[in-house]
């Protein structure tokens, strides 16, 4: 039990690192990237490739392969993100959607069918753990994992409080005219976010592939699971995809305790639990009386406050 | 003032009724003459352009993008499972169970339904998800393994296939019909205005959540009766493949490439996919990562499809969903 609950919380994670770039997506550009989960398994081929066939150290195939999912992202927000965030709300989704689909396939055709790991070239750490007092001992790759979320995460909010580039971001997340109106070009913005998106989700994939076995077709249940971590922990906040990652990693790893199939189950009713519970206390403050006095589940400020329902802003 | 007259049929309209029942009767007698092959095909056609035309209803005439409809494909399969299981006769329970998994929709409809753009099409797709764990706990599916409709070996091997195409034409000319009056009537209307200004739509007395659910549960009986045609014709039952999200790719790429937003359009788009799975099928995967390339490509540089773009171009409506006013031979449509 307790083993399951530490286990959870690494999990949480990897899901944090995942969940970021689709939360910043959804922050700053408006935009639910339904192809982030496909993305992410891209990454991790891109880096299982630079390993196989390059023979790179995984270390420095996963530091070689982020420049260019970053690329990736820059591009697609160039020629074809910021094409479709005009065409209303109903765009985003068809074609981001359609993207995964031609990921998923693409990446079956070039890479074949069979599940690949990263775990056999990364020497015992797949495996290895440390032993703490009372008989606990957690897996080194997990908690390794965690530590990078820290300081993804960390290192996203120094960027985001006190760097140009990170005014500029929460700028224009908040009002994209207004920021416009005091000289910051808001599609070199949205570039960038969607650079640093894209990017986090080929560093997650690729500690998925350290931990697990992936196919051409892993992607969709990963982007389930960013998508659960956001809205668990609050969308457009940046740790709330901590707490978030770390809520979902728990559920899961508790449901796994029960049944193969309650890991996924689990962090599902989690996930429609949060919803519904939203739901409740926005009706109900919208009846007012008694209910109206529970707390507000407000979304974070940071990134950028605001952000709920971006998407039915847009009208088709 | 000037005055208008307000047309609801139009002469192409009436003459598209009256072609597409005299296809009917051509389409019921088809047994006949037909050799099982075709008639194996035609049911296929029939189920996908069952799932595209609810595909429409949802996304291009209520706004509602699911990603998750693979939902009631998969319930609907299961659930007549369960019923034959329980002793009904095999065809009868593939139509309860379609409507079972109408039923299951309305529940889910007042949870989903309150939730906006991207988090509704994840949050079906999640409830598809849970929906197919939990199938796979029953011990009649067998988790992973499935099981299969063995009740329809019953029938003779001609006799069923028969019967399962009768009950894919006569399904799919009901929802057809049934779609065409729900469009012409207020809550297609309603819906249309739903879709393109919620608040405004409101503030003029819609019942937003009332015309929503109708919408959600119509199209969720309807791709709950082409998962349990499916079934009849397929006769295995994988929790994998049909509760997929490969069936959401599917009527995806057939409502965007004939024409969101128009009652033809669909079924142009579930002739061309079925047509394109004939002839490139077999090259498996690259033939899936094409679809989805030409379906983004329509999305972005032809968003109304091939239908679509045709009508604007020549002013042509066949069935046309929308009434005509019409003043001094010129004509002027509105929704």
């Amino acid at each position: 039990m307790l083993d399951a609950l530490i286990q959870g919380i690494l999990l949480g994670g990897y899901y944090a690192i995942l969940a970021a770039g689709l939360s910043l997506m959804f922050g700053v550009v408006r935009f639910i990237n339904l192809a982030h989960g496909d993305l992410a398994i891209l990454g991790a081929y891109l880096v299982l490739f630079a390993v196989e066939v390059l023979g790179l150290s995984p270390w420095v195939a996963v530091a070689a392969t982020l420049p260019i999912m970053a690329l990736i992202g820059w591009l697609l927000q160039a020629t074809w993100f910021a094409r479709t965030v005009k065409g209303g709300f109903l765009l985003p989704l068809l074609t981001t959607f359609g993207l995964g689909a031609v990921l998923q396939n693409g990446m079956f055709g070039l890479f074949g069918s069979d599940t690949k790991s990263l775990g056999n070239h990364i020497g015992n750490l797949s495996w290895a753990s440390w032993q703490l007092p009372f008989g606990i001992s957690v897996g080194q790759l997990p908690v390794i994992t965690f530590v990078v979320a820290v300081t993804v995460l960390g290192t996203l909010q120094l960027v985001l409080s006190f760097t140009r580039l990170g005014r500029a971001i929460r700028a224009t997340a908040s009002d994209p005219e207004a920021a416009e109106l005091s000289g910051i070009d808001a599609r070199a913005v949205h570039r960038a976010a969607a650079a640093i998106a894209v990017a986090l989700a080929g560093l997650a994939g690729a500690f998925l592939a350290m931990r697990a076995l992936i196919n051409p077709y892993a992607g969709p249940a990963q982007l389930i699971f960013a998508f659960e971590a956001v809205v668990i922990g609050g969308i457009g906040s940046l740790w709330g995809t901590l707490i978030g990652g770390i809520v979902l990693g728990v559920a899961q790893s508790l449901g796994a305790t029960v049944s193969a199939q309650g890991f996924q189950l689990a962090g599902h009713l989690v996930f429609l639990a949060v919803l519904g519970v939203r739901l409740y206390l926005a009706h109900s403050r919208n009846l007012g009386g008694w209910r109206s006095l529970l707390p507000a589940l407000k979304p974070g400020r940071k990134p950028a406050a605001r952000l709920q329902h971006a998407t039915s802003e847009g009208r088709s | 003032m000037t005055h208008y007259n307000v047309e609801r049929w139009t002469r192409s309209g009436r003459l598209t009724v009256g072609a597409a029942l005299a296809g009917l009767v051509v389409l019921v007698l088809l047994p006949a003459f037909a050799s099982g092959l075709v008639i194996d095909k035609l049911t296929t056609l029939f189920i996908y352009i069952l799932l595209a035309v609810m595909w429409n209803l949802l996304a291009g005439y209520a706004g509602l993008v699911s990603v998750g409809q693979q939902a009631f494909f998969g319930v609907g399969g299961y659930l007549a499972l369960r019923l034959v299981d329980a002793g009904l006769p095999p065809y009868l329970a593939l139509i309860a169970g379609a409507a079972g998994a109408g039923i299951a929709a309305i529940p889910i409809s007042t949870f989903a339904l309150r939730l906006k753009g991207g988090e509704f099409a994840i949050a079906m797709w999640v409830i598809a998800e849970v929906l197919r764990i939990l199938v796979m706990f029953d011990p009649l599916v067998q988790g992973e393994t499935g099981t299969s409709l063995l009740a329809l070996n019953a029938y003779d091997p001609e006799l069923r296939r028969n019967l399962t195409y009768w009950l894919g034409l006569g399904g799919l000319a009901l929802m057809l019909a049934g779609t065409f009056w729900l469009l012409r009537s207020h809550i297609g209307a309603a819906a249309q205005a739903i879709r393109d200004d919620e608040d405004a739509a409101a503030s003029i007395g819609i019942d937003v959540m009332r015309i929503k659910q109708i919408i959600f549960v119509l199209a969720a009986f309807g791709c709950a009766l082409a998962g349990t045609i499916w079934l009849a014709s397929a006769i295995t039952f994988l929790p994998r493949t049909n509760f997929g999200v490969q069936w959401t790719v599917f009527m995806l790429f057939m409502v965007l490439v004939g024409g969101l937003r128009t009652f033809e359009g669909p079924i142009i788009g579930a002739l061309i996919f079925f047509l394109l799975q004939e002839v490139f099928g077999n090259l498996g995967v690259w033939y899936l990562a094409g679809l989805g390339v030409v379906a983004v490509g329509f999305a972005l540089y032809l968003p109304a499809g091939l239908w679509g773009s045709w009508q604007q171009r020549s002013g042509l409506q066949l069935l046309s969903v929308n009434v005509v006013l019409r003043k001094s031979g010129q004509s002027t449509e509105t929704p």
